[in-house]
């Protein structure tokens, strides 16, 4: 079994294969955060919350103590965790519409207070769990169960950049990034430096990881990698957006 | 560790809010997560000022969504933690709550009620007694003190976090505006001194050693994929609730023996209703008063017994007839007449409850 052998240590076999529809990125961006809590030795320390949405079905994904909460509430109940026992290593994992629309204000302000906590957001477009309605990142004119015609910025507004938002409302110290599921490698770097972010505590960290929904997208897998490749990309610009200095 | 907030006990003068803060340094709480909000500020205020002093921490949040959540990670991790909030805030906080339900998350939240609906306002009501214990989606499996006196804001403040351990259910200390504000002697002590021993907390998730190695990883989801699991989960929920049911449930009741006419009040009320009673029987009017402290679970039992040979019963309370709804639901069956009194967001004083029960009699 090749695969296997690329499964993260920190993955929880029993709960293999997952629950993620076929082609979906979630998968991809919790291999990069499995591999990069495997790479740090910290699966010990870490106490892993998932909203609802599709990242839900991650609450069994990993050998590592996990709480699934309510829509856009992990950020708080992953920063309740920290203030009380600031030794675990809290990881706040959520999907564009829990981290941007119903959430967006615990983001803003766990950015703001600089929590030492990661979020890591996984941006695929859509509400995937409920059914493909418009998401705060649905790019203009796309269409969606609530965008039938195409999303009308006129009417509902521009996609939103999260990671140029927490990185225009955090300070020095934190770290903010933008990663795809198309780059795993470059990924998992990312996740990891935010990672390593906090167990530093200098500040706030945030991954955003652009992902697919070939569900409710309705594509194949070509258009779904073009998509993910071509189309977001012209909107979300991958990279880093802001790096904690290093110490000399 | 430094030495013990309090040292044997003390006779002290203060405000509810301040009292609050006392009892919760008094129960060993680590970590209090807030959100302003009239009239439970002070808790905050008194709270932030002693915690780094007793090496306790505080968090401000964004609002009282986020105070609960906050809240909950903080117990689910470990710590004895709690929050406070008040009306529109008490809303908010419904959704976390109901987590903590279905979690069985023994976090404390202390209401302080104000007038309702909306900002209504910042004074005081009785208010939040629907909301506090049934809001939320799902059945109310939760644990509400109604206290009276700032004595019992101390005492029920650090019940609540032994209740809350002991039964893992969220427990709430329900007052209001006025007990927040006023000022009243009351002895605050040591709970060591007085013999009650702190239930230990434990940490839910992020327990010692490698999950999945040393020990099998936490998985906590409140997601159920058919109508008959979800059933499964709630009626394991009941059988846990009916089971603490009667060590938790608490109540007051005085001069009902004999009484022709019961008084049937909670909270702060019960001052009006004490001093009410006592003029009444002086009056030669048989009067007695009885008062749920636990609106959630009620007590149910004590209260169709202390109501049996009475002629009818008063219900006092400043909300338009929460409390009642309550009552009525626990003694079905009885035909006791039920005479309301009900003064939705004001205060009740005890010539008023005197006045009535006199027009009543005769």
């Amino acid at each position: 079994m090749e695969f296997d052998i690329s499964m993260p240590k920190c993955w929880r076999r029993e709960t293999k294969g997952h629950k993620f529809c076929p082609g979906c990125g979630h998968g991809l961006v919790l291999k990069a955060l499995g591999l990069a809590i495997d790479e740090l030795q910290i699966q010990d320390r870490v106490v892993f919350g998932c909203d609802i949405g599709c990242s839900l079905l991650a609450y069994d994904f990993f050998n590592v103590d996990t709480m699934q909460t309510h829509h856009g509430r992990t950020t708080p109940v992953i920063t309740g965790i920290k203030r009380a026992r600031p030794d675990r290593i809290g990881i706040a994992y959520m999907g564009d519409g829990g981290g941007y629309a119903i959430g967006s204000q615990h983001l803003v302000n766990a950015a703001a207070r600089n929590e030492r906590i990661t979020a890591i957001l996984v941006n695929n477009t859509v509400y995937g769990m409920t059914g493909g309605q418009m998401a705060p990142t649905t790019l203009p004119g796309m269409k969606t169960e609530t965008s039938p015609y195409g999303r009308e910025i006129s009417q509902t507004g521009y996609p939103t950049q999260g990671p140029e938002m927490v990185a225009a409302i955090t300070r020095e110290g934190a770290y903010v990034a933008r990663g795809t599921v198309g780059k795993l490698s470059q990924l998992k770097n990312m996740i990891k430096k935010a990672l390593e972010t906090q167990i530093a505590g200098t500040g706030f960290s945030f991954v955003e990881a652009l992902s697919t929904c070939p569900t409710n997208w309705s594509t194949n897998a070509k258009d779904t990698w073009s998509f993910l490749e071509d189309e977001m990309t012209k909107y979300f610009k991958v990279g880093e957006l802001k790096v904690p200095a290093k110490e000399e | 560790m430094a030495e013990k907030p309090i040292q044997g006990e003390k006779r002290v003068f203060m405000t509810g809010n301040e009292v609050v803060a006392w009892g919760a340094l008094a129960a060993q709480a680590d970590i209090m997560y807030g959100y302003p909000i009239t009239p439970q500020n002070e808790i905050m205020h008194y709270w932030s000022r002693l915690a780094p002093k007793h090496g306790k921490k505080f968090l401000q949040t964004e609002d009282e969504i986020s105070a609960g959540f906050t809240t909950i990670g903080g117990t689910i991790i470990g710590a004895r933690a709690f929050t406070g909030t008040s009306g529109p805030g008490n809303t908010l906080m419904q959704e976390p709550m109901s987590m903590a339900e279905m979690y069985r998350v023994p976090a404390v939240f202390i209401i302080q009620q104000r007038g309702g609906p909306s900002t209504a306002t910042v004074i005081y009501s009785q208010q939040e007694v629907t909301l506090t214990t049934f809001g939320g989606n799902g059945e109310g499996y939760r644990i509400v003190y109604s206290t009276a006196t700032h004595q019992e804001l101390f005492d029920y403040t650090i019940k609540a976090f032994n209740t809350a351990w002991k039964h893992r259910f969220p427990t709430f200390v329900l007052a209001d505006g006025y007990q927040a504000k006023m000022r009243e002697p009351l002895t605050i002590y040591d709970p060591e001194a007085k013999g009650i021993e702190m239930v230990p907390t434990v940490p839910t998730l992020g327990k010692e050693g490698v999950p999945g190695v040393d020990r099998p990883p936490v998985h906590m989801t409140n997601t159920r994929n058919t109508e008959e699991e979800l059933y499964e989960v709630v009626k394991g929920l009941q059988a846990a609730y009916e089971e603490m049911w009667p060590e938790v449930e608490e109540h007051e009741a005085v001069e009902c023996e004999d009484a022709e006419i019961i008084i049937v009040c909670h909270g702060v009320v019960t001052r009006s209703a004490r001093v009410a009673v006592s003029q009444l029987r002086e009056a030669g009017i048989k009067a007695g008063y009885f008062r749920p402290i636990t609106l959630r679970p009620f007590p149910v039992e004590p209260m169709k017994q202390s109501i049996k040979g009475a002629k009818q019963l008063l219900m006092v309370e400043s909300a338009q007839g929460q409390l009642a709804r309550l009552v009525k639901d626990s003694i079905y069956g009885s035909t006791i007449p039920i005479e309301p009194m009900f003064r939705p967001g004001i205060g009740i004083s005890s010539e008023e409850i005197v006045e009535k029960v006199q027009s009543l009699i005769k």
